[in-house]
């Protein structure tokens, strides 16, 4: 039976138009991969010999300390992106299969997943580490990792379980933030409360069972409430809101440009894939604090300025702008029947854009507490994205030819033909011009040179803005049937 | 007028679609018949330039398709749910088609009221979006937002896959009205061999991308064609 199971895994794996898309893709899949283990096991042996030597504290002690961020933060992580266990269920409804079979194939398969897999890479040198150089009973750190891999299987379940909660999740999310706050202020210290738990999964020999105990119950529930939801009209239905017309009539007065203007909108707003870029726009956001805080040693240099600059006030520019024009990828057939002008189409997108960075731009004058250079630094970081990066996003789209399926979230970090060649080449400048842009102004004569220069070269992309315009529509046109084709692949 | 000239399209040595010589006068209602991998949304996406012809070339008004995209305010088509926003309401679409072919609210909303019995208030304040409406509900929002804004040339490619046996009555009574405007050509195809031989003046037969039939309808049409399926 299960036999079954694994070869239409297996086809639906190799045959999904993606995964046999080019060579690169695979080489650069390859390659995050091992980066990711590599800094897992870099992470380990860095954290053991960073507390004990730098900080002459005990490692064990201080990993027990912070392991509740670690298993809050786990399971938020798991939340936004691993996929849930669908297997094409539909279908196998009515075959004689034992309904029972298919939950535990399901569920049996999310326990080989990356997400758990890849604490190993951290906990298993962790471990050698201590047993090794530390003198830990090898029986006793045995008990802690089977402990450990309890509460992963158990954020595993977890997440199945409060899959499309999210209510719940952003309630468990803002709690870790406000515990991480009052920690860092030194108002309430969380772990000191959840330390001796982790603490005791060493010293004890029986305090292991609890969150394997908890896993088990974890999955028996999970089992539970997919066997019951296996019916059209319940877990297998797509759920539909009542929802309102909307007019959105203030943007008329950006004229034909407008109505893409008002469609994208609705777009971000009602979808939620779309809308996983504004909330990736708010993170940017934050990336700066650890630029400019020093947070970050190798972050200190100068240069880097600017490469923060161009992420606090460019999330949302980098993260909807690659994937233009695929937004509208499930229906761009009727987009190219209709009677647009692709100028018309390129600049709401355009316009979008801008009034992101803009308002990201507002925001991030908190960073004024820095300091008015830093503050300076994603002022120009702002010019230049609006300037610049904005075409060559829409530049880099017209290349892009992975289809969005607008309705899940789970695949934003997963659409494997976004990354070709191409975009990949155009993405460079992105970052790199104007931080090199900046390090002549700096090091040749000052840093307000450097800022000087950045902005000149985001002015003068205004100054472009048409001739660019019209290169990229010439682009758009020949690339239009190659486009309509690969949309039509679903995954 | 829509003059096909020697137009092939070939996928990887696959010949789909292969007609020399093909002219819809203005005003024609025009209907393509054919088993499934007969060519026929082929034929319909060459005309919508939404791919390439291998060789040829169409003329929709005297506009090569290919070359030159006027011919884009006088046509409208609805070929499948990719012609559909799935995150708008029925309203929100029609209004965003409406103003792309330069109407506004009011006219859209003309031109609406005029098919609610076709809707059979399944489409209009539905409070859900176009992607949460059942199949045959999606089609009609589609074919009607085909009609907005009075186009000259309308391509439906199976409108009446399905819908509802009342829908379909009141669909062909639709396109009825426009076959009978001398202004508006309208190309329909179907596997439903009744009523495309109902609502259409001219059938065109195809079978693995070639005209093998070009009847003008009559009485003995929905015979003959019954006789060459039957084959």
């Amino acid at each position: 039976m299960f036999k079954h199971f694994i070869t239409l895994q297996w086809k639906s794996f190799w045959r999904s138009a993606t995964a046999s898309s080019g060579l690169w893709m695979k080489i650069f899949m390859g390659f995050w991969a091992v980066y990711f283990i590599g800094m897992m096991i870099l992470g380990a042996v860095g954290a053991y010999f960073g507390i004990k030597e730098k900080l002459c504290l005990d490692p064990l002690t201080v990993v027990n300390k912070f392991l509740v961020y670690w298993w809050v933060f786990d399971l938020v992580f798991r939340y936004a992106l691993q996929k849930m266990p669908v297997i094409n269920i539909k279908p196998l409804l009515i075959l004689p299969f034992k309904k029972s079979k298919t939950v535990s194939f399901a569920l049996g398969k999310t326990v080989l997943s990356f997400f758990n897999v890849i604490h190993g890479f951290f906990f298993v040198p962790f471990s050698i580490l201590l047993i090794v150089k530390g003198d830990a009973s090898w029986i006793q750190v045995l008990f802690w990792n089977i402990g450990l891999i309890g509460l992963i299987y158990a954020n595993n379940f977890l997440n199945i379980l409060v899959n499309n909660k999210d209510n719940l999740i952003y309630l468990i999310g803002g709690t870790l933030a406000i515990l991480g706050g009052l920690h860092y202020f030194g108002y309430f210290d969380i772990t000191t409360y959840t330390a001796p738990f982790f603490q005791g999964l060493y010293n004890t020999v029986y305090i292991w069972m609890l969150p394997v105990l908890v896993s088990v119950v974890l999955y028996v529930i999970a089992y539970k409430s997919f066997l019951k939801d296996l019916y059209l009209d319940a877990g297998l239905a797509s759920k539909s809101k009542n929802i309102k017309t909307e007019n959105l009539d203030w943007l008329n007065r950006f004229g034909k440009t407008a109505t893409f203007l008002k469609n994208d909108i609705k777009l971000i707003k009602r979808n939620k894939r779309a809308r996983s870029t504004v909330i990736l726009s708010i993170v940017f956001l934050f990336y700066g604090l650890l630029f400019f805080t020093g947070a970050i040693e190798a972050y200190e240099g100068p240069v880097w300025r600017i490469f923060a600059g161009i992420f606090v006030s460019g999330g949302f520019l980098l993260s909807f702008g690659q994937f233009v024009p695929s937004w509208d990828s499930s229906y761009y057939p009727l987009m190219m029947t209709q009677n647009i002008r692709y100028k018309e189409y390129l600049s709401s997108k355009w316009w979008l854009m801008v009034i992101a960075t803009f308002i990201s731009t507002i925001l991030a004058s908190a960073y004024l507490y820095f300091g008015w250079e830093t503050y300076m630094a994603i002022l120009v970081g702002a010019i230049f994205n609006m300037g610049v990066n904005s075409h060559i996003v829409l530049w880099a789209g017209a290349y892009v030819k992975t289809p969005i399926d607008l309705t899940s979230n789970k695949k934003a970090f997963g659409d494997k033909q976004a990354f070709n060649i191409k975009t990949l080449m155009l993405s460079l400048p992105k970052l790199a011009l104007p931080m090199i842009l900046y390090a002549i102004g700096h090091y040749a004569y000052s840093p307000y040179a450097g800022y000087a220069l950045v902005c000149i070269a985001g002015m003068a992309g205004f100054a472009f803005r048409n001739m660019v315009f019209n290169k990229i529509e010439r682009i758009y046109k020949t690339e239009k049937y190659k486009t309509i084709w690969a949309y039509k692949q679903k995954k | 007028m829509i003059e096909v000239q020697n137009i092939t399209k070939t996928y990887s040595g696959n010949t789909v679609l292969n007609i020399e010589h093909l002219v819809i006068p203005k005003g024609d209602s025009f209907g393509l018949v054919g088993n499934n991998g007969a060519g026929k949304t082929t034929l319909f996406s060459a005309l919508l330039d939404l791919i390439k012809p291998t060789t040829g070339h169409i003329e929709n008004n005297g506009i090569d398709v290919n070359r030159n995209e006027k011919w884009k305010t006088i046509t409208s088509a609805f070929i499948d749910e990719t012609f559909l926003i799935g995150y708008l309401t029925a309203e929100e679409y029609f209004y965003f088609i409406g103003e792309l072919r330069g109407l506004n609210k009011a006219d859209v909303d003309d031109t609406i009221s005029k098919f609610e019995d076709f809707f059979h208030g399944e489409i209009l304040g539905q409070k859900k979006y176009l992607r949460d409406l059942s199949k045959g509900n999606q089609k009609k929002a589609g074919i009607i937002a085909a009609l907005i804004g009075n186009p000259e040339v309308v391509i439906l490619d199976e409108p009446f896959a399905n819908l509802d046996p009342t829908t379909q009555i009141r669909l062909k009574k639709i396109i009825k009205e426009l076959a009978a405007d001398p202004e508006i050509t309208v190309l329909v195809s179907s596997h439903d061999l009744m009523h495309v031989t109902e609502v259409c003046d001219r059938i065109v037969v195809l079978d693995k991308g070639e005209i093998i039939k070009d009847l003008a309808t009559s009485e003995e049409t929905l015979k003959e064609l019954e006789t060459h399926f039957n084959k």
